[in-house]
């Protein structure tokens, strides 16, 4: 088995809002990752995927606390470190976080050169212009950018270029842990090719050892990420290859998702299109039992006051349920 | 709504200010119940320093009472020679070369002391032989004051109080336990604040001034923020040559700056118009662009909004479109606006006042014109007349303070940041 | 707390109506069209062409689609139709005869055969006033000012229950009370009072979540199966649009560069423009080529 890059145990963040209330939007998420994979995290909006992005960094800024929970990345645990530590030593070198629409996140008058010697004074680490020049010149090569864009203002740039320059430059420094969250939802789909061309090739000549991929788009997931992990409601509820989540889901959130897909192919038309009703919990107050009860079709009263575990059947593939599978595989089977 | 103003009034920095400018408020309105005078009227000639003012004729009218303080000898004393005098004339005497080592700034020494002085002291002396330390003229006037207030000083003298004339005077003997009641005094005035360069009371011109300029700067205030969110309004929402004419009349208004506008227009309606309202609506009607352009800023953002387009398409007019879509999505910004157009209108009059542009000195004082008062008749050039000027400057700083601190407080609850 | 989202019986129901599958609608009457609709920007020194020369026919009862990416031009397309924008150049048709919203009477008539829905649910209400003024106000729309209040809360209730949602639970409310599904469902009940004609919905499931999804597509198609509305739905989304479409426009830089019934157009597209961009859309069934990217193009 390949070594575990990144591994969470029972981590749990929580937002305070301004009345004091704790919201704990990450609760209890535990996941590991090996080297060279990709895992891709899917769920509706609010389900904690991007606020478990911000949790993986080990940077918290107010109204984001960290609340217990172990992250271990190559070995070393980063939780619960002090902040500045964490900012000289984590940030860029073991774990870069690329945010939503960060190609927007460009100072506009500095040239783009500039960005990268600012990582690199910001991690104190002793070279010279020309050094980081020359690095920079090599990498952007590597990566397929025209060594030109060094140059130039963020401005001048397409938004294609731009994202793939910030992803660059967030990664000069090979972490180990790549964390992209919603990296080419703005863009139009030819750039995003582009984006995701080069994150793969990051990935596969290893300048990167790791990748973790947020996006609500699981078309996209499905042909970018080895493994694909499901959120609701602040918790993990299945975890699978890509192959076997969007053909074979078990979790009934899941299959609701994975059936709401649209692509451009020949059958689509023919195929019904299934939505679930309802919205999420309030995580302020959290239901007791399994959070998608009220919303699933095959709860049963015991759901609503029983939580179900993460349960492990073998071969990386967890849900959380307390439907045991074949029981949910038949009912799916005549539903089809 | 409701949740909006119990966030304002929750808001501490809203709060002090409020609480600042309610108290100036309240003291505008209610001073005038206990004091009644009328604050332009002049009680002396010149500057008074603060303190108490007892008519010593009505004094010597009134009924006495016998009252005997303890320290009453010592204090006659004191008041005669204080203690930095009696340091001074035994520093005199050491400087002669008489023995000093009995002598000292008690009240028990006082008559030896006074002994030695009167045995020492002689004026020609200290000029021709210039002892050390007092060498100078100041410094042997000081000792010609001291002397003079010894040789003048009467204490245990026998005082009488002589009435009428001639023949049919009346002597009454005053006793040094003979004390009157002030406030049975027929004429007596505390001036806390002492009198400005009129003559009149400091603190009561004060309050009435204050009650002024914020009149002043409400009335500004209003007419800047009307003015200012009417064309704010049209300009934004209608864009197009409407916007174009509307900013370039805005630009003229920005670039003239008020008081040559005040000085034209008291030009033409002549002395006698030159009242608190004409200066009010000037004020208001040079310092709304500010206002405008904010205003019109947040209009040009609004009114590509779908709610704008859907009431649009619902075929509302022109006007509903404006007041019910547009308006009180900006409400907000007007209020902070307004609070801010009253402050500056405060400080705008102040400014005019100082430079002689102000209302007419004759009707009202305003915190401007008694600041001009102050610097005109040399409060604090030669006559150190602190208190016709320094309570004033500070009454300004606090209305224009508070004023700015409820409009932070303001601008937290409309617009909150991401806090811990 | 957000008002919990009603599951009744036809909520559970899965499918998405499909009563107009492979209908030709060129036999329809026309309902809206153009020849050679412009608009250009002027802003200081530099002139956008936004739309350029679009040519199109929609029929009645059609769902149209016109698919573009961002920039493309089909926002300020919208606002042409919609009549919020006039055209710098070209005609619009409307059922047959040039279209002429010159004054204000006139656009408020024209406003009666054509609404909208708009892609963000939270900025299309007035966050100031409760929910019900936006049904009170197509019931106005459509004459009924002077109806008995009873009548009116009998039609607003119709026309939630069309959506699913319960009116008497809603009264009252603010727009921020409600979730963004249950807003956007609103947005279509409001439709339901007003039958225009023409419905155009820019982007109207692109801030909504994927599960939800279906449930607001499903109600579109209902009331144009019911109405015979026709639908002009602005999408950045390629397989919704093959999913939904009678007939699909594809928009780039202000030209329609093809145009047809979605089988076609999808799956055997002819533009260049739209090779690529079937081609670049992550699929389940069909490989993602990833090879063929050329990381060195500019695309600007």
């Amino acid at each position: 088995m390949a070594k575990k890059i990144l591994e969470v145990h029972e981590l749990t963040t929580k937002y305070i809002t301004r009345q004091g209330e704790d919201v704990y939007s990450v609760d209890h998420v535990s996941l590991d990752i090996e080297e060279g994979k990709s895992l891709g995290i899917a769920g509706e909006s609010g389900c904690g995927k991007s606020t478990l992005a911000l949790s993986l960094m080990g940077y918290y800024f107010a109204p984001l606390h960290y609340t217990s929970g172990e992250i271990i990345i190559d070995g070393k645990n980063i939780s619960g470190m002090d902040p500045d530590v964490v900012r000289k030593t984590v940030l860029g070198t073991e774990v870069a976080y690329i945010p939503q629409a960060a190609m927007n996140a460009m100072n506009p008058t500095r040239k783009v050169g500039k960005f990268i010697e600012d990582v690199i004074f910001a991690h104190e680490l002793k070279m010279t212009k020309e050094e980081i020049r020359e690095m920079a010149e090599q990498r952007f090569a590597k990566l397929g950018l025209p060594v030109d864009a060094l140059d130039k203002y963020s401005v001048e740039l397409s938004g294609g270029m731009r994202q793939r320059v910030v992803i660059a430059i967030s990664t000069i420094l090979s972490p180990k842990v790549l964390i992209a969250d919603e990296p080419s939802s703005a863009l139009d789909v030819t750039s995003q090719k582009m984006v995701i061309k080069m994150m793969k090739d990051m990935l596969n000549t290893g300048m990167v050892k790791s990748m973790i991929f947020i996006t609500h788009e699981l078309p996209l997931l499905y042909n970018v990420t080895d493994d694909i992990m499901v959120m609701y409601a602040g918790q993990i509820v299945e975890r699978g290859t890509a192959h076997e989540m969007v053909f074979d889901p078990i979790h009934p959130y899941s299959r609701g998702l994975m059936r709401s897909i649209l692509v451009p192919e020949e059958g689509t038309r023919d195929v019904k299109l299934t939505a679930i009703p309802g919205t999420p919990p309030n995580l302020k107050h959290p239901p007791a039992g399994c959070r998608f009860a009220d919303r699933c079709r095959y709860a049963n009263p015991s759901c609503k006051v029983i939580t179900p575990p993460l349960l492990d059947i073998g071969g990386g593939r967890t849900y959380r349920c307390s439907l045991p599978v074949e029981q949910l595989k038949e009912v799916y089977a005549s539903e089809d | 709504m409701k949740n909006t103003l119990r966030n304002v009034f929750h808001s501490p920095r809203f709060l002090v200010g409020f609480i600042i400018f309610m108290v100036m408020v309240l003291t505008v309105l209610i001073y005038p119940w206990f004091v009644r005078r009328d604050p332009l009227v002049s009680l002396g000639k010149g500057f008074l320093e603060p303190g108490t003012y007892v008519s010593v004729y009505d004094a010597n009218n009134t009924g006495t009472y016998r009252v005997e303080l303890p320290e009453a000898a010592e204090k006659r004393l004191e008041a005669t020679l204080p203690t930095e005098d009696r340091q001074t004339m035994i520093d005199y005497l050491k400087a002669m070369g008489v023995d000093v080592s009995g002598l000292d700034t008690s009240n028990e020494k006082m008559e030896d002391l006074l002994a030695a002085w009167n045995a020492n002291y002689d004026e020609a002396d200290a000029k021709k032989n210039k002892y050390e330390g007092f060498a100078t003229q100041a410094k042997r006037n000081a000792l010609r004051r001291i002397d003079n207030k010894i040789k003048g000083s009467n204490n245990d003298v026998a005082m009488s109080v002589v009435r009428g004339e001639g023949d049919d005077a009346t002597v009454t003997t005053v006793e040094g336990s003979d004390y009157v009641k002030v406030n049975e005094v027929a004429n007596s005035v505390t001036l806390p604040l002492g009198t400005d360069n009129f003559g009149r009371d400091t603190l009561t011109e004060l309050v009435k001034a204050t009650g002024v300029s914020l009149i002043i700067g409400l009335i500004a205030g209003t007419i800047a923020t009307l003015l200012g969110l009417l064309v704010g309004l049209l300009a934004g929402y209608l864009g197009g040559i409407v916007d174009d004419i509307l900013m370039f009349i805005a630009n003229i208004f920005t670039v003239i700056p008020g008081f040559v506008l005040l000085i034209l227009i008291y030009y033409s309606v002549g002395q006698e118009a030159r009242g608190v309202t004409t200066c009010a609506i000037v004020i208001g009607v040079t310092s709304w662009v500010w206002t405008a352009r904010s205003v019109r800023s947040q209009v040009i953002s609004l009114r590509n909004r779908d709610h704008v387009n859907l009431s649009k398409l619902s075929g509302h007019s022109l006007f509903r479109i404006v007041t019910t879509d547009i308006l009180p999505y900006i409400a907000s910004y007007v209020v902070m606006a307004f609070i801010l157009q009253v402050s500056s209108g405060i400080l705008a009059e102040a400014q005019l006042s100082l430079l002689g542009l102000g209302p007419k000195t004759t009707d009202v004082p305003t915190l401007g014109l008694m600041m001009n008062w102050a610097k005109l008749f040399g409060a604090y050039t030669s006559s150190n007349a602190w208190w016709a000027y320094f309570p004033v400057i500070l009454v300004i700083a606090l209305t224009s303070f508070s004023l700015n601190l409820m409009n932070t407080g303001l601008d937290q609850v409309f617009n909150p940041t991401l806090r811990d | 707390m957000k008002t919990d989202e009603i599951r009744t019986a036809e909520d559970t129901r899965e499918s998405v109506s499909f009563g107009t599958r492979d209908k030709d609608f060129s036999k329809e009457p026309l309902c809206l069209s153009g020849r050679g609709v412009t608009r250009v920007f002027h802003t200081g020194k530099v002139t956008t062409v936004a739309v350029d020369h679009v040519d199109f026919d929609f029929h009645k009862g059609e769902l149209i689609s016109i698919v573009g990416e961002s920039g493309s031009g089909k926002t300020t397309l919208s606002k042409m139709l919609l009549g919020l924008l006039d055209p710098t150049e070209g005609e619009i048709m409307f059922q047959g005869k040039p279209r002429d919203i010159s004054t204000g009477a006139k656009k408020r008539e024209y406003w009666k055969g054509i609404q909208a829905i708009f892609q963000d649910p939270f900025s299309s209400y007035n966050v100031f006033h409760k929910i019900d003024s936006v049904l009170l106000d197509c019931i106005n729309m459509r004459g009924g000012k002077t109806l008995p209040k009873e009548k009116k809360i009998e039609m607003m209730t119709e026309a939630c229950g069309f959506v699913n949602l319960k009116f008497a639970e809603l009264t009252n409310k603010y727009p921020f009370e409600l979730s963004g599904g249950q807003m956007q469902r609103l947005m279509i009940a409001r439709i339901f009072l007003l039958k225009p004609n023409i419905l155009l919905a820019d982007e109207p499931t692109s801030m909504i979540d994927a599960c939800s999804r279906a449930t607001i597509l499903d109600m579109l198609l209902k009331l144009r199966d019911e109405t015979g509305m026709t639908v002009i739905f602005i999408t950045h989304d390629i397989g919704l649009a093959y999913y939904i479409s009678d007939s699909v426009y594809i928009m780039e830089h202000g030209r329609f560069v093809e145009s047809g019934k979605p089988d076609k157009v999808m799956l055997e597209p002819e533009a260049p423009y739209t090779k690529r961009l079937i081609s670049d859309v992550p699929k389940i069934h069909e490989p993602w080529d990833l090879s063929t990217v050329d990381l060195l193009q500019d695309a600007k």
